[in-house]
């Protein structure tokens, strides 16, 4: 792990989600340093505002007020096409339900991210291709999701997530929907990705041990930070 | 890399996308049979008109160009036209019309034989009795009827007499006296044809006739056949705008609906494109492409369905109801439809890219 300037900087985060004349207040003063090349799971029961935080990070909701910084760009003062920026350039998602395009074959989905991130025109490079042999996915690339197991489909998620070369990875419930072997096997896939490649991963759960597979935990709960740990 | 994702969403949802285009097909298919339908009508007045073989015609005082009036020239006209400088013939004609653009021509035989070169005979044989009747082969088709057969047309018997090649005047020929007789305008025709002994003298005859007879339109045939054309009949270019209309509107609601539901049933694909950092341009161009392409798709299906009504309708009613192939009204038509269609998709287009990401994730 790499202990440089920190890639994701978070003061006083705060997000009020207004549904009416009810205001609900997601987060309350959040502050979080997360240094490039940490594996950082972040965990809390349903309504801890994790999946908000989450969100903030990855430029899919404006926060409310309070500064984050994410790979350099302040998110909290971009607009739309600020955060459709970062999500262009330097942060990629995985989520608990894959989110593949259904149409279309492993191989296009990550083709896919490719050409929206402006690196369409390269195609797959030789360090990519080790990613696919770690993924174990280098010879399903031509399947379409249905006819992929849920790990091998979390396993393209993942390799489309990477083809762009994102700064961070953002990793929300990623065994959420996986039998026990492909969780470890996908836990264990992030792990060494952080490894061997210095990548940056947030991974939102809410699995005990799940979150030990990071280097760091944050305990959240009710919008609020309320215990770090190192993991075990 | 975008063409692939539009050729996908089409080709994921075939019955959609085969319902959307051959809905986005009825209004190119409507404008091109219509178009079609005006303009074979055009085109064949026009190819009877020529095949007369006359170079001036005269029409009653104060009578519309294009059209029919009833018999009220009186015969003499004729004989007193064919004594006038460089006129070497004068027919008069009695048109006699039996309901739409239907009509029986009452002409003077031996007069059309000398003018037009008579008529080619495909069966049967020349005037014999008074209620001998001539029709062209598309009439006999329309018909269902052969030369030795019979047709009740203004309410009397006509016996076929001959089934003769299209082309010459009209569909349905009687003897002018006969014709004059039934329409109760004995003595009278409807309008006279002039052949001239030399066309370079056209000009000069026609300024001479308009001063001596006065308030008789009187045109050359190429002018008359210049004001036979879709454009210069007030109801008919009316009637076509209206039928534009109708398919813009057609088309409109088409893509519309497809295209909404389409962006209904893709909300989360949106989503993942969005959280894949995809702009709003982007997704607004995939949209506005698939909708192109269905629009695209209608009109090839458009323009192979018009051949199908032509031949349907050429089936049923080749003489009353010619119709045309307008290789020009094709992209004509294909615009409108095309253009329709990204007009309909435009709004489904706004929806998707003001969807919020994290709500179009959830999406089930």
């Amino acid at each position: 792990m790499s202990n440089s300037d920190p890639i994701i900087n978070i003061r006083d985060l705060r997000k009020i989600y207004r549904n009416g004349k009810v205001a609900v207040e997601a987060l309350r003063g959040v502050n979080l340093d997360v240094a490039q090349g940490e594996f950082l799971s972040i965990a809390g029961p349903s309504g801890s505002g994790k999946s908000t935080l989450f969100h903030i990070v990855g430029g899919l909701t404006p926060p409310t007020s309070g500064e984050v910084i994410v790979a350099g760009e302040n998110v909290s003062k971009v607009g739309d096409a600020g955060r459709t920026e970062l999500r262009r350039k330097c942060v990629s998602f995985v989520f608990q339900k894959f989110n593949l395009l259904p149409n279309l074959t492993a191989r296009d989905n990550i083709r896919v991210a490719l050409y929206i991130s402006g690196k369409g025109k390269a195609g797959f490079t030789a360090e990519f291709a080790t990613i696919l042999d770690l993924l174990g996915i280098a010879g399903r690339l031509d399947q379409k999701p249905n006819e992929m197991s849920g790990g091998e489909q979390q396993r393209v998620a993942i390799a489309r997530a990477l083809a762009t070369g994102p700064a961070i990875l953002l990793a929300d419930e990623p065994t959420g929907n996986l039998d026990t072997a492909n969780s470890l096997a996908v836990l264990t896939l992030l792990r060494d990705l952080n490894t061997r490649l210095g990548q940056t991963i947030l991974m939102i759960t809410h699995n005990v041990e799940a979150a030990e597979y990071g280097h760091r935990i944050v305990h959240m709960r009710d919008g609020r930070i309320v215990e770090t740990a190192d993991a075990a | 890399m975008t063409f692939r994702l539009v050729w996908e969403n089409i080709a994921h949802r075939p019955l959609r996308t085969l319902l959307s285009v051959l809905m986005i097909a009825v209004p190119v298919t409507l404008i091109l049979t219509l178009i079609g339908l005006s303009t074979g009508f055009v085109e064949d007045s026009r190819r009877r008109q020529n095949g007369v073989g006359a170079d001036i015609l005269v029409k009653p005082n104060g009578a519309s160009l294009v059209g029919f009036t009833n018999a009220t020239m009186p015969l003499k006209m004729v004989t007193m036209l064919e004594a006038e400088p460089h006129v070497a013939q004068a027919m008069g004609e009695v048109v006699a019309t039996i309901g739409g653009f239907d009509a029986i021509m009452g002409i003077d035989p031996p007069a059309f034989k000398r003018m037009s070169g008579g008529f080619d005979f495909d069966s049967g044989h020349d005037f014999q009795a008074p209620d001998d009747i001539l029709i062209d082969s598309w009439y006999a088709d329309q018909a269902h009827v052969k030369a030795g057969g019979s047709l009740t047309l203004l309410s009397h018997k006509w016996n076929v007499a001959g089934i003769v090649e299209p082309g010459k005047l009209g569909h349905i020929f009687a003897q002018m006296a006969p014709l004059q007789q039934l329409e109760g305008g004995e003595g009278k025709v409807t309008q006279i044809y002039l052949k001239l002994d030399d066309k370079a003298h056209m000009n000069e005859v026609i300024e001479y006739l308009r001063k001596k007879y006065d308030g008789f339109p009187i045109v050359s045939m190429a002018e008359l056949q210049s004001l036979i054309s879709v454009d210069k009949i007030p109801l008919l270019s009316t009637f076509l705008h209206v039928i534009e209309g109708i398919g813009v509107v057609i088309a409109f609601l088409v893509v519309a609906l497809s295209m909404y539901m389409a962006v209904l049933q893709r909300t989360r694909e949106i989503g993942i494109l969005k959280s894949l950092g995809a702009t709003r341009g982007f997704i607004m161009t995939l949209i506005l492409a698939e909708a192109f392409c269905l629009g695209l798709g209608g009109t090839v299906f458009g323009v192979v369905f018009s051949y199908g009504a032509a031949a349907a309708i050429h089936a049923v009613m080749p003489a009353s109801l010619p119709v045309a192939i307008v290789y020009s009204w094709w992209p004509i038509a294909g615009g409108i439809a095309m253009g329709a269609a990204l007009l309909g998709a435009l709004y489904p287009a706004m929806i998707a890219v003001r969807l919020d990401p994290i709500e179009a994730l959830a999406y089930e």
